[in-house]
C-alpha cells in the first residue's frame, strides 16, 4: 500500500492524465494544440470548489478576510450540488464550444488557434487574481473538509476518493478510444490533414472540431474538480499559462497520436516533476526545458511513436510532416 | 430544357488582376464537358468560384436553379456538386476503404458518426469496384500511386452522388495506361452523372471528349466539338508555337 | 482630462508590444517559427540595462540600447543557428521547442540575477514630465514612443531601401521564388532573425523605463505580442503598428474606465480581437495565397 503522501501525489496525477486524455484527442487527433486547457481545468475546478466551500453554510474563509460580509450572488446557485456538479461541464464545455465555433469558423487554426488559447489563459488568470473577494485571488480556494459526504482528513475516505479518481480515468480513456475509433475520429484526424479537402467533401469542419474541442474541455473540467478535494487548493498558479503548458507537455512526451502514451506521458511528467522538485528545485525548470527540447528535436511523435519513427527510418521514406 | 449549372457574367478579380471576365457557361445535365486552355486562363478558378472557394467579384452561378451565392462550401457540396483537386489529397493515414466510406458518410448525422464502420455498404463496394481498387482496399491510401490517388479521390466524388463532377486536371503527371484507364474511368462516371473536366492534354482529349470549351485570359475563346474547336482559328492562335501538349 | 494621459501610457506600451511583436511577426512569416523565446529576449534586454548601471551610471538606459540590440540578436542567432532552423516551417513544434528553451532561459536569470526584481535607475532628464492641457505627461513614456516610431522608421526603410530588406520581403512573400532568382535565403533567415530579436532587446531596455526587471518580465508581454500578430497579419509591418497601438490603448483604457480593470482588460482584449477575426480572419493585412491545407 502506498503511504497516505504518496496516493496524495497519485491522485493529483490521475486528474491530469484525465487531461492528457482529452488533450490527446483535441491535439493529436484533431490538430489542434490547445495552450488553454489551464481555463477548462480552472472552470471545473472553481465550480467545484465554491461548492464545496459552501458545504458546511458559512461564508468561506477568504471572503471574510477581504471584508465580504455576504454571499456574493454568483455563489449562491453553487450551494446546490447538482447544479455546482453540472457546472463542472457545462461551464468548460461552453467556453470551449463558443471558443471553437468562433475561430474554427473563421479558420482560424494551427499556430494562430494555439496563440488565441494561451491568450484566454493568460486573461483568465489575471481576472481570477483580480476579482479577489470572489475568487480568492492570487491563494485561490483552499480549506476543504467534505467532499460530498467524504471526510478530506479521512484516510479511508481519501481512498474512496481515489479510486473514483482512477474509474473516471478509465471511463474517460475507454470513451475516447471509443471516439477516437469511430468514424467521428476518421472525420477528426482527415481534418487534421487536409481541413478544405474535408470540406468538400461535404463536412463543417467547424463543427467537428468544435465537438472533440469541447469534449477535451469538458474532461479538463472534471479533473479540475476532482483536483480540489484531492489536492485541498487550487488557485490560479494551478491553470495559468505555464500550468496549462505542463498539461500539453506529459502528452508530448508519452506520444500525442497516442492515447494510451498520452495517459503514460502525464504520469511519467508529472512523477518526474514531484521527485526532481523535491531533490533539485532549481534544477526542475532546466530540466524540464531540456525536456520539451529533447522530445521535439529526437522525438516528435513522442515515446509512443518510437517505434513509428524506427519503422520510417528504416524504409528511409521521409515523408513531408503534416502541418496541423 | 433547363441547364444544370448557369454561369453568368462572371467577373473574378484578385487585388486588381482579372482573372476571369464576363463568362457566361452553361451545362446541361448528363454532359461530360471539356475545359481546355493555356496556363493561367482562369479554368481552376472557374471550378472554386462554383464551388464557394472563391468569390466572384461580380456574376451569377445557378446549380439546379439554385443560387449559390455566398453559400458555405459545405452546403454547396450537399447541394450536389463535387470536385477534385489539381493535386490529389486523400487521407493516407486512413485505409482506401476508410477514404470511401468516410465520403460516402457526409449526410450522416453526428450520431451515426460515432459508430465504427462494419462491413462495406453497397455504394462503396460498388465505387470501389468501379476505381479498380479493390485489393488494396485496406491499406492506408498513402502506399497508393499518383494515379491510384487519383482514381481514390474520383471513387470519393462517386459515392457522394453528387449531381454534377467537377474534375481539375485528372490526368496531369500520369502515364499513358493510365491516362486510358482514368478516360475509361471518367466515361463510366459520365454515364449517370454530369462531369465537367479540366484537362489540355490534346491526346487523351480527342480520345474521350465530345463537346469542348476554350477558355483564354479568363475570357470564353470558343465551345463545340474536338474537330471544331481544333479547326479554330482563335484556338490554333492561342496555343501557337506550342506542341501538341499545351 | 486623464484621457490624454491614459491615450499615452496606453501608447508606450503598445509601443513596447510593437517592438517585441516585430521580431515575432517577420520570423512567423518568413520562417514559420513560432518563437516563445523571444519573451527571453525582452528579459535579456531588460537585464543588459541593469547590468551597465554600475558602469554607466544614470546613463544606462541609453548606452544599452544599441547592446541590448546586439545581445538580443546574438541570442537570437544562436538559437536559430543551434536549433531554430531544423524546423522552419513547423510553427507549432517550434512553440514547443521554444518554450523550453525559453524556461531555461528564465532559470538561467534566476540562477545569474536572483529572482527578486531589480531596478534600474532612469536617467535623469527622463524623470519629470511635461504639462499638456493640465495634465502631466511623463517623459519616460514619451521616449518610449519615440523610440518605437524610430526602429519602425529604420525597419521600413531597411526592407525598402536597401537590398538585404528586399531580399527579405522576397523570401517572406515566397521563398522558393526567391531561392531560383539566387536570393541566399538562409542569410537572409539569420538577418531576420538578428534584426528581429535585436528589437526584442531595446524591447526590454523600454521597459526598465516603467517597471522593475524581473526572470519572467517577457512571459507577461510575450502573449500580447502575440496578439498583436494575429491581429495585424502576417509579416506585416503596418498591421503591427496599428494593432500594437489600437491594443495598447485600449488595454489602458479599459484598465482605467473599468473599478478593478487590470482585472478585466485582458479578457476585453481578448473579446475584442475574437470579434475582430469575424471580420478579417488573417488578421488586418494578408499576403495572398491560394493554398490548400
Ligand atoms: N488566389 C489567387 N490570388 C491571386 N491570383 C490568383 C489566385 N488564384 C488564381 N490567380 C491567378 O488567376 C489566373 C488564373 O488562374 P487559374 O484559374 O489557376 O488558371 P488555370 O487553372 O486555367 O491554369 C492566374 O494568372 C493565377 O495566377
Ligand atoms: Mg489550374
Amino acid at each position: 500500500m502506498l503511504s497516505p503522501f504518496r496516493l496524495d501525489l497519485l491522485g493529483k496525477y490521475l486528474c491530469y492524465a484525465i487531461v492528457a486524455v482529452g488533450i490527446s484527442l483535441a491535439w493529436g487527433r484533431g490538430g489542434m494544440l490547445t495552450l488553454g486547457q489551464g481555463v477548462f481545468f480552472g472552470l471545473g475546478g472553481y465550480a467545484m470548489g465554491m461548492h464545496l466551500k459552501l458545504q458546511d453554510g458559512e461564508l468561506p474563509d477568504f471572503m471574510s478576510w477581504s471584508g465580504v460580509e455576504e454571499l456574493p450572488l454568483l455563489w449562491k446557485p453553487f450551494a446546490n450540488p447538482v447544479f455546482a456538479l453540472a457546472m463542472v461541464i457545462v461551464l468548460p464545455v461552453l467556453v470551449a464550444t463558443l471558443l471553437g465555433l468562433l475561430v474554427f469558423r473563421q479558420r482560424v487554426r494551427g499556430a494562430y488557434f494555439a496563440v488565441l488559447s494561451q491568450a484566454l489563459a493568460a486573461a483568465f488568470v489575471i481576472l481570477l487574481i483580480g476579482q479577489q473577494g470572489l475568487t480568492g485571488g492570487t491563494n485561490g480556494l483552499t480549506n476543504f473538509q467534505y467532499f460530498f459526504g467524504l471526510d478530506l482528513y479521512e484516510d479511508a475516505d481519501r481512498r474512496i476518493l481515489y479510486l473514483v479518481t482512477a474509474l473516471i480515468l478509465g471511463a474517460s480513456y475507454l470513451s475516447v478510444r471509443q471516439l477516437v475509433r469511430s468514424r467521428y475520429g476518421q472525420l477528426l484526424v482527415a481534418i487534421r490533414d487536409g481541413e478544405d479537402r474535408v470540406r468538400f467533401l461535404g463536412y463543417d469542419p467547424a463543427l467537428v472540431k468544435t465537438v472533440a474541442f469541447a469534449v477535451s474541455a469538458g474532461l479538463a473540467g472534471i479533473a479540475g474538480a476532482l483536483f480540489v478535494p484531492l489536492v485541498g487548493l487550487l488557485s490560479p498558479a494551478n491553470l495559468g499559462i505555464v500550468a496549462s503548458l505542463e498539461l500539453l507537455v506529459g502528452v508530448a512526451i508519452g506520444g500525442r497520436y497516442s492515447l494510451a502514451g498520452a495517459v503514460a506521458g502525464a504520469l511519467l511528467f508529472n512523477y518526474a516533476k514531484t521527485i526532481f522538485s523535491e531533490q533539485w528545485p532549481d534544477g526542475w525548470l532546466y530540466v524540464q526545458g531540456a525536456l520539451f527540447v529533447a522530445v521535439m528535436v529526437w522525438a516528435p511523435r513522442g515515446l509512443a511513436g518510437l517505434s513509428h519513427q524506427f519503422r520510417d527510418a528504416l524504409s528511409s521514406r521521409r515523408k513531408v510532416e503534416v502541418q496541423a | 430544357m433547363s441547364a444544370l449549372l448557369e454561369v453568368r457574367g462572371l467577373n473574378v478579380v484578385f487585388s486588381g488582376f482579372h482573372a476571369i471576365t464576363d463568362l457566361d457557361f452553361t451545362l446541361q445535365a448528363g454532359e461530360l464537358r471539356f475545359l481546355i486552355g493555356p496556363n493561367g486562363a482562369g479554368k481552376t478558378t472557374l471550378i472554386d468560384v462554383i464551388t464557394g472557394l472563391t468569390k466572384p467579384a461580380s456574376g451569377s452561378v445557378r446549380f439546379a436553379g439554385e443560387d449559390l451565392a455566398g453559400k458555405r462550401e459545405y452546403k454547396i457540396v450537399r447541394a450536389g456538386v463535387g470536385r477534385t483537386f489539381q493535386t490529389s489529397v486523400v487521407f493516407d493515414e486512413l485505409s482506401v476503404l476508410d477514404n470511401l466510406d468516410l465520403a460516402a458518410g457526409f449526410r450522416r448525422r453526428m450520431t451515426g458518426l460515432l459508430r465504427r464502420r462494419h462491413g462495406i455498404s453497397d455504394d462503396v463496394a460498388s465505387a470501389l469496384d468501379t476505381i479498380g481498387l479493390g485489393d488494396l482496399a485496406d491499406r492506408p491510401a498513402g502506399v497508393l500511386s499518383h494515379g491510384q490517388r487519383q482514381w481514390l479521390e474520383i471513387g470519393m466524388l462517386v459515392v457522394q452522388r453528387p449531381r454534377l463532377l467537377l474534375l481539375d486536371e485528372p490526368v496531369a503527371g500520369m502515364s499513358r495506361d493510365e491516362r486510358d484507364r482514368t478516360g475509361e474511368l471518367m466515361q463510366s462516371v459520365a454515364k449517370d452523372h454530369t462531369v465537367l473536366v479540366v484537362e489540355h492534354d490534346m491526346a487523351f482529349l480527342r480520345r474521350f471528349a465530345s463537346t469542348v470549351t476554350v477558355l483564354h485570359e479568363g475570357r470564353l475563346l470558343c465551345e463545340g466539338t474536338v474537330a471544331e474547336v481544333q479547326a479554330d482559328p482563335r484556338v490554333q492562335e492561342v496555343y501557337l508555337g506550342r506542341k501538341e501538349r499545351v | 482630462m486623464g484621457t490624454l494621459n491614459q491615450l499615452v501610457i496606453g501608447a508606450s506600451i503598445g509601443a513596447v508590444l510593437l517592438l517585441a511583436a516585430l521580431g515575432l511577426t517577420f520570423t512567423f512569416g518568413q520562417m514559420g517559427v513560432i518563437n516563445m523565446a523571444h519573451g527571453e529576449f525582452i528579459m535579456a534586454g531588460a537585464y543588459t540595462a541593469y547590468v551597465l548601471q554600475p558602469l554607466a551610471g544614470d546613463q544606462a538606459v541609453i548606452v544599452a540600447l544599441p547592446v541590448a540590440f546586439a545581445v538580443g540578436g546574438v541570442l537570437g542567432l544562436i538559437l536559430e543557428r543551434l536549433i531554430i532552423r531544423r524546423f522552419y516551417g513547423r510553427p507549432l513544434d517550434t512553440l514547443l521547442l521554444t518554450f523550453g528553451i525559453s524556461l531555461i532561459l528564465q532559470q538561467a536569470a534566476r540562477d545569474i540575477f536572483g529572482a527578486p526584481n531589480v531596478q534600474v535607475d532612469a536617467p535623469g532628464w527622463l524623470t519629470g514630465g511635461v504639462d499638456l492641457a493640465g495634465v502631466r505627461i511623463a517623459y519616460n513614456r514619451l521616449f518610449i514612443l519615440v523610440l518605437a516610431i524610430g526602429c519602425v522608421v529604420a525597419i521600413s526603410l531597411y526592407l525598402s531601401k536597401l537590398r538585404q530588406g528586399r531580399r527579405m520581403r522576397a523570401v517572406m512573400q515566397n521563398r522558393q521564388l526567391a531561392a531560383v532568382s539566387g536570393v541566399a535565403t538562409g542569410r537572409v533567415d539569420q538577418a531576420t532573425f538578428f534584426i528581429g530579436s535585436g528589437l526584442a532587446g531595446v524591447a526590454g531596455v523600454a521597459l526598465t523605463l516603467i517597471g522593475p526587471v524581473g526572470p519572467t518580465l517577457g512571459t507577461a508581454y510575450i502573449v500580447d505580442a502575440f496578439l498583436v500578430v494575429v491581429a495585424g497579419g502576417l509579416g506585416q509591418l503596418k498591421g503591427a503598428v496599428i494593432a500594437a497601438f489600437v491594443l495598447g490603448v485600449l488595454n489602458s483604457f479599459v484598465e482605467f474606465w473599468t473599478a478593478n480593470g487590470a482585472s478585466f482588460a485582458k479578457v476585453v482584449v481578448f473579446a475584442v480581437i475574437i470579434a475582430f477575426l469575424q471580420f478579417r480572419p488573417q488578421g488586418m493585412f494578408v499576403l495572398k495565397s491560394r493554398a490548400l491545407t
